[in-house]
């Protein structure tokens, strides 16, 4: 069988024809299987979804009880039977609950890795490389020039500049599922702490995270009613960055934004973004990253999804690695 | 490198005035010299380094990296010296820990010794020791472009800050030291005198006046102020001591060879600040001539004689810093201009006079005198303080500078966009434009753009306004309502106007700010383009 007769992509988003069912699927579909939380790969309106607990969770919380028809969990490494197709779920580093999903029929084993990373994070279960015939990876930083340094490294930027600037507020940018509660768990592993401050966007997340058992230390709400002003002089405040450029922002002691996230590598990116100090702490791959796990796992072909594709076929072409861009759209990088 | 790396990244991205000088002052505290004396002038844009061109960059790059991956990197990046530190391989991020690697001032010192054949080599080599972040900084210096919105007065002020001694007196001192600085850092910290100038032919740090702004001279008694005109030619500084005879422009540039027949009609020793003018001195009888024909001889490196006769350059002086190589200025401004008016009687009489004093008693003479000059290449008055003793910097007191009232005109608000730092949350830079006849009919025109002159309260006001108007949005700019009977009308002042090809209008301002906010009228009576470009003939006539 060719891999393209087992998955290839559909407008709707990636298709296995034998098992009926869709990967990520970016319009509602009958049978979905979810790599992870974020909203451009978990859509609600599916009719039936097969996705982690804690993805099916993190759903559940951002879409409410009817996100989907009915749901089926998929526990790391039980091999589940659609349709003749066998699928299994492995942990993918990126966010909690994330995973990559092997695809298998006839000895053709296909591994669509979703997004993942393989740096340290404690919220959430480490990448397993999988062996496959076909790998089909993100490519979000797929370009030379990303090259994420240790993130404890960025968090020891933060505390500089709290000691620098200890009268402003420092706004921590951080999206709200994945990035958010593990830029608070790094800073508390880094020796922080005080009370951190939330944006009420992060509120539902980061309760979720804590009774998963990942502990974020004392959390408060960065709200004006209940405290004054001077609560937030020198305070550490995470929130999404849209918030940032808002009338909420101004609730803040001469604020200083900060922006936790893999594109901060460019300068020209915080710049144009109004960040102060930008924090390099990605949930994607680093360029290296990317090129050591096709390494590692030895795909006999590598199929690239969304990100920048060419830069990263054009070095499996250089390396003799069959390897084509999937063109998949509706793709954002909310995640980082 | 490091700590300079460090330093230049904040620097970057932190738009605060306050915030840099933070930055810089902890910087200059914390580092060690010589480093810091290098990072100073690589800020204060005195800093020698051997250069490198940025097509050898290129081929080091690519002497390990696949040319399709790096367009690809080079396009998505656009900036040539952050790609490079970004893709180096094999850079110091495995290798070369903090410690270790290469600190600023070595870094100077290798590339300065290096012989031609040797660059290649030294740069890939530090390349390869340095991480990501002195790769960069490494490389904007040896490309020698920093830009990073540092002046070099804002790191006097920060030297000034760490070390609570005067900013004026840092001034002083300036010109006649040389990087790392090691002896002004020694007297900052009070570990050593202040450091003594070999010699006064250098250029001096220049005292600048501030415009009067309302309000200003009620307090102030007229008998304790002297007034001269003020001519629109630029402010130099003449140097003569020892046999030689320099003149440097108000930045400290040396413009020497531009002028012979200037420097070779100094018959004096002695440091003395004034208005470089082109036409014939006061006591030649010759007019002064116009700024447009001033600007003939600008920006030259030598001049020919036809030029020399067609434009012929003079000297009108105002003050003087150095009597022979006697240092005057802690003298008053009066005493000072009496042994300047004894050189300039004795100097050869068509290539140097002396700037008059503008006779007066009261503010409103003054005022009135200042708004009808007797000469057209005069722009308005100086007023300078009878005892204010030469101190480098803008002082606000001493001296001020009052020109004809600058221009003014009403705008109709067309696009907003954030601002930085504080007022990120703010609507506070705004396009404005004006009507113009178009086929269409009657259109706004962009003709400016301005970000201050307005008061906290006055931008809550602007904000909302932009908040309840948007139209549209591209990124973070925002387009408002502007219809003749519904829109935001906004009296811009600025200082100048020229025409402009690069402007759709035709015209560009000088400084455009916004002075009010005309909530009292309508879009409808806001100015049209023409009375911009009868500005801008008005001038030129």
């Amino acid at each position: 069988m060719s891999p393209g007769a087992l998955l290839h992509p559909t407008p709707a988003g990636l298709f296995c024809p034998i098992g009926r069912f869709h990967v990520d699927p970016v319009r509602p579909v009958e049978r979905a299987l979810i790599t992870h939380g974020h909203s451009d790969h978990a859509r609600a309106g599916h009719t039936h979804v097969l996705a982690t607990r804690q993805t099916l969770d993190i759903m559940r919380i951002r879409y409410g009880e009817d996100f989907c028809g009915s749901e089926q969990t998929a526990a790391f490494g039980e091999e589940i039977d659609l349709d003749g197709v066998r699928v299994s779920f492995h942990p993918a580093g990126h966010v909690l609950g994330s995973a990559q999903i092997a695809i298998e029929k006839d000895g053709l084993r296909i591994v669509v890795s979703g997004d993942y990373k393989r740096g340290i994070d404690p919220t959430c279960a480490p990448f397993v490389p999988v062996a496959c015939d076909v790998f089909i990876t993100e490519a979000t930083f797929g370009l030379p020039v990303f090259h994420h340094p240790d993130p404890k490294d960025e968090v020891e930027k933060l505390f500089t500049s709290l000691q620098q600037f200890p009268e402003r507020s420092h706004l921590i940018g951080a999206y709200a599922l994945g990035k958010a509660q593990r830029v608070i768990r790094l800073i508390r592993d880094c020796g922080y702490s005080e009370p951190i401050y939330i944006h009420g966007a992060l509120a539902k997340l980061c309760d979720y995270y804590v009774g998963q058992g990942i502990d974020l230390g004392e959390i408060r709400p960065a709200t004006i009613e209940k405290s004054s002003p001077d609560t937030f002089r020198g305070a550490v405040i995470v929130g999404p960055p849209s918030a940032f450029q808002d009338r909420w922002a101004r609730r803040f002691n001469e604020p200083l934004i900060a922006f936790a996230s893999g594109w901060m590598m460019v300068r020209q990116r915080a710049k144009q973004g109004g960040v102060e100090l930008p924090l390099v702490i990605s949930d994607h791959c680093d360029w290296p990253e990317l090129l050591s796990t096709i390494e590692e796992i030895g795909p006999s072909e590598v199929w690239v999804t969304h990100g920048r594709e060419e830069a990263l076929v054009r070095w499996c072409e250089l390396k003799g690695i069959p390897a084509k861009p999937l063109h998949l759209v509706g793709y954002e990088d909310e995640g980082d | 490198m490091k700590p300079f790396a460090t330093l230049l990244d904040r620097l970057v991205l932190t738009p605060s005035r306050n915030g840099k000088l933070k930055l810089l002052a902890d910087y200059f505290r914390d580092t060690p010299d010589p480093d810091r004396g290098y990072g100073l002038a690589a800020l204060a844009g005195t800093l020698d380094l051997k250069g490198v061109k940025p097509a050898m960059l290129r081929e080091l790059v690519l002497e390990r990296m696949d040319d399709v991956l790096f367009r690809y990197s080079y396009d998505y990046v656009g900036d040539l010296a952050e790609t490079i530190s970004l893709v180096w391989d094999g850079g110091a991020k495995d290798t070369v820990d903090d410690d270790h690697q290469p600190r600023l001032s070595e870094v100077v010192t290798r590339m300065n010794s290096l012989g031609r054949t040797e660059t290649r080599s030294a740069v890939r080599d530090l390349l390869d020791r340095l991480d990501t972040s002195s790769r960069f900084a490494f490389l904007k210096l040896a490309t020698g472009s920093l830009r990073i919105g540092v002046s070099a007065r804002l790191a006097k002020q920060a030297l000034s800050d760490m070390s609570g001694k005067d900013v004026t007196e840092i001034e002083t001192l300036w010109h006649g030291l040389t990087p790392p600085y090691i002896p002004l850092f020694a007297w900052l910290e009070g570990k050593a005198e202040k450091p003594v100038l070999a010699t006064p032919a250098i250029f001096h740090s220049v005292m600048l006046a501030n415009p009067v702004e309302d309000g200003d001279l009620e307090k102030l008694d007229p008998a304790d102020y002297a007034a001269e005109w003020k001519w629109d030619g630029i402010r130099i500084q003449m140097s003569s001591y020892g046999g030689t005879k320099k003149l440097y422009s108000r930045s400290g540039d040396d413009i020497t060879g531009a002028f012979p027949d200037i420097v070779e009609a100094i018959n004096f020793e002695g440091v003395i600040d004034g208005e470089l003018l082109v036409g014939g001195t006061a006591r030649s009888n010759n007019p002064t001539r116009t700024f447009s024909d001033l600007q003939q001889r600008l920006n030259r490196k030598t001049v020919t004689g036809k030029m020399i006769e067609e434009y012929p350059a003079f000297v009108r002086a105002y003050d003087l810093l150095f009597q022979g190589d006697e240092d005057i200025r802690a003298e008053t401004y009066f005493e000072r201009r009496k042994h300047l008016s004894d050189i300039i009687e004795r100097a050869p009489h068509d290539r140097f006079d002396l700037s008059q004093l503008v006779p007066f008693t009261t503010w409103t003479e003054l005022d009135t005198l200042r708004k009808q000059p007797p000469d057209p290449v005069i722009e308005g008055v100086m007023i300078k303080r009878k005892d204010s003793p030469y101190q480098a910097g803008r002082l606000k007191g001493p001296w001020f500078k009052w020109k004809r009232d600058p221009y003014n005109i009403d705008a109709v608000m067309l696009y907003a966009q954030r601002g930085h730092g504080k007022r990120s949350s703010y609507y506070s830079d705004f396009t404005f434009g004006v009507w113009t006849e178009t086929p269409e009919g009657e259109e706004l025109v962009p003709v400016g753009k301005a970000y201050f002159g307005f008061t906290d309260a006055e931008l809550e006001v602007l904000d909302k306004f932009v908040r309840d108007n948007t139209t549209d949005r591209f990124g973070p700019v925002r387009a408002v309502r502007a219809e003749p009977d519904f829109g935001f009308v906004l009296e811009v002042a600025f200082e100048g106007i020229n025409r402009s090809t690069r402007h759709k209008s035709g015209v560009a301002m000088r400084f455009p700010r916004i002075a009010r906010l005309r909530q009292d009228k309508l879009p409808r009576d806001a100015d049209r383009l023409a009375t911009l470009t009868a500005m801008v003939d008005a001038k030129e006539a």
